[in-house]
């Protein structure tokens, strides 16, 4: 009997260490002989510049170099678009150090290197630049139009690339409508803000011409090749290792920030290992942002609700450079009608450059604002045609009997968007009745009587999981018995160690202790590609489960030979294969590493050991899917909100670890509702940032987030073996739709429709006064 | 996010502490519990030549009532007020207030002489002890002098002490028999400044009537009593449209101004709407 790991909620192996500070972030590694590295960022949102003066820095004791634009050579060609699209204009990819012009506040103009980091900061203050500043771009909507300061002088416009994703005939759909809802929806910046800052160190060995780099990034095989290419190396005499990562959300993937450029190459001329560590205002501008788009829409309904198609033009702010390419505003075109089957979609986005830090994806990569300006739209047509939140969207759902449902949307990784495996109209009823949706409704005529404002908000998702391309997994049973796990794609805390632990245990039927997981390291499994979209458990695991598969009929065969016992009679459990029925009849994993060990024996054309590697590409996106449904009151006197309840109903396929599951969820959600009604991100009009603090920057603490209640539908992915979908965003995409449908909900009796997010209590109450957003 | 070089100075007595103070002047900063001088030492928005930590003075740690007046060390941490039993029989205005104070972490290193010297314009300690009536003793190279906290507060982030002068003691009479208070805050994060704050104390006057305090805080330059609000309490009484009267004067009497967290018109709203229920929770409180 094999034990069943899988869907079991097995402790997560990471706490221990993460929990009890024996865990090893960026800052915690110290190497003999290390110094530390400060950035000098531009002040300025765009300026030329000649001259940077050093003379007095370098001439502090202890300060070891400074590095500007011209040091570095070959190293400070662009770095690499990492997302190409058809639309792109004038892609822009920003380097190492600014040559000569800074484009954003932030922007690495220097590096130094010094006996300490207090020493390096001194430094900084001693640097002179004559930068000659100039007007930047830092207004979306003003940037976007002709004749506004160019981001990039060897452009025409600050538009870097124009898409059009369409399906369906949109003219029939506005040509046939009853009714047409036009509206203009801003989700505003934001920021991940992970718990962990970036950080790298790089140790040059002089004998082997070789560089070690640990670097806080969620794709350390993607980051080797550019690094490697950077400093004109052989990918062969670099390793990239990713450490224990404090929380990724995207942030930590962008091929490349400077300072995994930077920090390298100090090392290499200096002989001596150099550490620089992000520190929180830093973060605020050197690494990237999220969210700002604004969507301007056209809804045709019927007059019963029916959605016949939605026209969709956006502006997407890119930042200064675009070099992850503009995957937010493409996963915002391809989420655009959600769960709903609308016949016809428009979509054209302008991506377009402001003089802001650049833009990249954070949890959800856009698929959070075409969630958003969705779920509004459903609101308010909802609302102008006198239907219920709820009913509006059962009477759009696509249907199980609809599936496979072909949105003709193509998502994230060139896959195309097909409903399947879900049952949204169930989940929908879930989350109506978790929720007591219907008692919310039947008591809000008397408590708005009383000066009650409550009201409750529902907003749907469908969520891209596991997309392309690929990631590997090798497999290999030890001598000792244990069962070593190897894998590129890193984790940032998300239980990877565990969960693939989990899957390699129940297919060979060992104890999950035994198995040893490594990630993230380029030297202990040389391909893949990283951790982000929700892809970990779906295109890993399969690729864990594929080479697990592979270890097992292997082991099968040297068992057939060793016990003289047909493969199909032999199970695997308790770490050894034995004959079935007859437990004692076995041989242990550890004897059949052994006698696979090519020292004891190799047949000609076998491959030796006990060990397999596998990988595993998607062709089809995961739909994972589900209902946020929140209940809050609105105090009409001040615009505070309680959030009184909040649900979720979720179907992410077979969960592998529903403890995990559920962290992901709570999470998102905490995230979600950080950007619903907290985080936002402000310029001045010379585009200085004017948050840069966690005073100013709002992240919700437990304090703020309610508890949520989680309602698991666990239907089987047909696409992949372990039947999974991915879970990492499912939490934060839909939670400010619902959160602000609620309140509007609420206020209903105002007239309130929220048309930006994050609302803020000032916002609630111009919207109960009547008066313009503030 | 490293300061910039300074001396570091660690007396153990009063005296050594002013003495220190009086010979660096305007380049020697005195270090409280850190919560704020520490950040802007990090930010290198403040660099001095010198750092006198008053951590290690013993005698600056006490939180003791004597003949019926709370007597609090400049040193004394915030969580120290907030757990003693005496000042929440006595004065549950300031234990309440101090609960709003960030989180438990800062409260157990953050001082009371630290937050009322640094004086934030935003913060609960100023605001509380105006309402009070609180008295600060200050020592100096000349000696000791008190301050009343309506002279003590002169300005954001600016108060009556001298920079060679260090605020050594809190002293806050008793609360007369019967009164009511209240102390509300709207922040956006449980553990911010305040966005709005307010103290209100009631008691019947003896002649009729009632003897009322209400000060706001939160929407300029700090801690202001208000007046108008009190005349209109003290006059009217504390019910419903009375108190709703005193929130709108409340609003009108103040200056607040935009900032990032919110617009100058919003700030009022907040002021109407916490005076307005301050006042009928310290109403409700009031015992004959």
């Amino acid at each position: 009997m094999t034990t069943r790991l899988i869907g079991a909620p097995v402790a997560r192996r990471e706490d221990a260490r993460l929990l009890t500070g024996r865990a090893r972030f960026i800052d915690d590694i110290a190497l003999p002989g290390m110094l530390h590295a400060a950035v000098l960022r531009s002040p300025h949102a765009k300026a030329r510049f000649t001259r940077v003066d050093a003379g007095a820095a370098l001439a502090l004791p202890g300060v070891h170099a400074v590095l500007t634009h011209e040091d570095l050579g070959p190293a400070n060609a662009p770095m690499p678009l990492l997302n190409d699209n058809p639309g792109f204009i004038h892609p822009r990819m920003h380097r190492a150090l600014a040559p000569g012009q800074v484009r954003f506040v932030g922007e690495a103009v220097a590096l130094v290197v010094a006996d300490s980091r207090y020493l390096a900061e001194d430094a900084l203050d001693l640097i002179e630049v004559d930068y000659a500043p100039e007007t930047p771009a830092v207004d979306l909507v003003a940037a976007a139009e002709e004749g506004a300061p160019l981001v990039h002088d060897d452009t025409d416009s600050n538009v870097a690339c124009r898409t059009v994703d369409a399906s369906g005939d949109i003219e029939r759909a506005f040509a046939e409508a009853d009714f047409v809802l036009r509206e203009e929806l801003r989700p505003e910046r934001g920021a991940a803000q992970p718990m962990e800052a970036r950080g790298v160190v790089a140790r040059y060995d002089q004998s082997l011409a070789s560089l070690t780099v640990w670097d806080t990034t969620q794709a350390p095989v993607s980051a080797r090749g550019v690094i490697a290419d950077k400093l004109g190396m052989p990918e062969a005499a670099l390793t990239v290792i990713a450490p224990d990562v404090g929380g990724g959300f995207g942030v930590k993937i962008m091929l490349v920030y400077a300072e995994e450029v930077l920090v390298p190459f100090a090392a290499r001329l200096l002989g001596r290992p150099v550490k620089w560590i992000e520190d929180r205002r830093e973060h605020f501008v050197g690494s990237n942002h999220e969210r700002l788009m604004v969507h301007r829409i056209e809804v045709a309904a019927t007059g019963d609700g029916r959605i016949l198609g939605i026209r969709d033009r956006f502006l997407y702010d890119s930042g200064a450079y675009c070099p992850y390419g503009p995957i937010n505003a493409e996963c915002a075109q391809a989420i655009l009608p959600g769960p709903y089957m609308i016949p016809a979609v428009h979509s054209e986005f302008l991506a377009v450059y402001t003089n802001t830090p650049i833009v990249s994806p954070y949890r959800g990569a856009g698929q959070p604002h075409g969630n958003f300006v969705t779920e509004m739209a459903m609101n308010h047509v909802a609302r102008a045609l006198g239907l219920d939140a709820a009913e509006i969207r059962r009477r759009n759902l696509v249907r199980p009997e609809d599936c496979p449902w072909d949105t003709e949307r193509i998502f994230q990784g060139n896959t195309p968007f097909i409903h399947r495996d879900s049952d949204y109209p169930a989940q929908l009823e879930t989350a109506l009745e978790a929720l007591d949706y219907a008692g919310v409704r039947r008591g809000q005529p008397a408590e708005r009587e009383q000066g009650i404002h409550r009201g409750a908000g529902l907003a749907f998702f469908v969520e891209g999981t596991g997309i392309p391309p690929y990631e590997g997994v090798e497999v290999r049973v030890e001598p000792t018995g244990h069962v070593h796990v190897a894998t590129g794609y890193p984790s940032q805390g998300q239980g990877h160690h565990t969960t693939l632990a989990q899957i390699v245990a129940e297919t060979l039927g060992v104890a999950p202790e035994m198995v040893v997981v490594e990630s993230g390291r380029s030297d202990r499994f040389a391909w893949g590609v990283g951790t982000f979209a929700s892809r970990a458990a779906v295109v890993g695991g399969n690729a864990a489960l594929g080479a697990a598969n592979a270890v097992r009929a292997r082991a099968l065969e040297l068992a057939s030979e060793e016990l003289e016992a047909a493969a199909e009679d032999l199970e695997m459990a308790n770490g050894a294969v034995h004959v079935k029925g007859a437990p004692q009849m076995a041989v242990t994993l550890a004897a059949l590493a052994q006698a696979a060990n090519p020292i004891n024996t190799l047949a000609a054309g076998s491959e030796p050991g006990l060990r397999a590697a596998d990988y595993f590409r998607s062709s089809d996106v995961a739909i994972a899917s589900g209902v946020h449904g929140a209940v809050v009151v609105v105090d009409a006197a001040t615009g505070m909100v309680e959030i009184e309840r909040y649900v979720v109903v979720h179907d992410c396929g077979v969960m592998i670890n529903p403890t995990i599951v559920d962290g992901q969820i709570l999470g998102g959600t905490a995230q979600g509702i950080g950007g619903a009604f907290y985080e936002k991100l402000r310029f001045d009009e010379a585009g200085q940032p004017l948050v840069t603090t966690f005073m100013d920057y709002l992240i919700p603490t437990a304090m703020e987030i309610p508890p949520i209640e989680i309602h698991h539908m666990e239907s089987r992915c047909s696409l992949n073996p372990l039947g999974v979908k991915g879970v990492g965003e499912g939490g934060v995409i839909p939670a400010a739709a619902a959160f602000c449908g609620a309140v509007e909900d609420a206020l209903a009796p105002f007239g309130a429709r929220v048309r930006a997010h994050p609302l803020d209590p000032p916002a609630i109450l111009a919207m109960i006064e009547g008066r313009t957003a503030p | 996010m490293k300061p910039p070089p300074f001396a570091y100075e660690c007396p153990t007595e009063v005296a050594d502490a002013v003495a220190l103070l009086a010979a660096h002047g305007a380049d020697a900063r005195p270090l409280a519990g850190g919560q704020s001088l520490v950040p802007l030492l990090n930010f290198r928005l403040v660099r001095p030549a010198v750092l006198v930590d008053l951590n290690r003075i013993a005698a600056l740690a006490h939180v003791a009532v004597e003949d019926g007046t709370l007597r609090i060390g400049a040193m004394a941490r915030q969580a120290a007020v907030e757990a003693a039993p005496a000042v929440a029989r006595g004065w549950p205005i300031l234990t309440e207030a101090v609960g709003h104070i960030a989180h438990p972490q800062i409260r157990n290193r953050g001082t009371v002489g630290g937050s009322l010297a640094h004086n934030d314009p935003a913060a609960e300690l100023p605001a509380v002890m105006l309402a009070l009536d609180a008295e600060m003793t200050a020592r100096g190279p000349a000696g000791t002098r008190a301050i009343a906290a309506p002279d003590f507060f002169t300005d954001t982030m600016e108060t009556a002490l001298d920079a060679d002068e260090l605020l050594t003691g809190i002293a806050v009479p008793a609360l007369p028999e019967g009164t009511g208070w209240s102390f509300r805050e709207a922040a956006r994060r449980q553990g911010d400044f305040a966005l709005v704050a307010v103290c209100v104390l009631l008691r019947p006057a003896s002649g009729g009537g009632l003897n009322a305090r209400v000060v706001v805080t939160g929407t300029g330059n700090g801690p202001v009593r208000v007046p108008a609000a009190e005349a209109i309490l003290a006059a009217r009484g504390a019910a419903g449209d009375a108190c709703e009267a005193a929130g709108a004067a409340a609003a009108e009497a103040v200056e607040p101004m935009d900032d990032p967290h919110a617009p100058a018109w919003y700030r009022r709203r907040l002021v109407a709407a916490l005076t307005a229920r301050a006042s009928m929770e310290a109403a409700t409180g009031m015992e004959a």
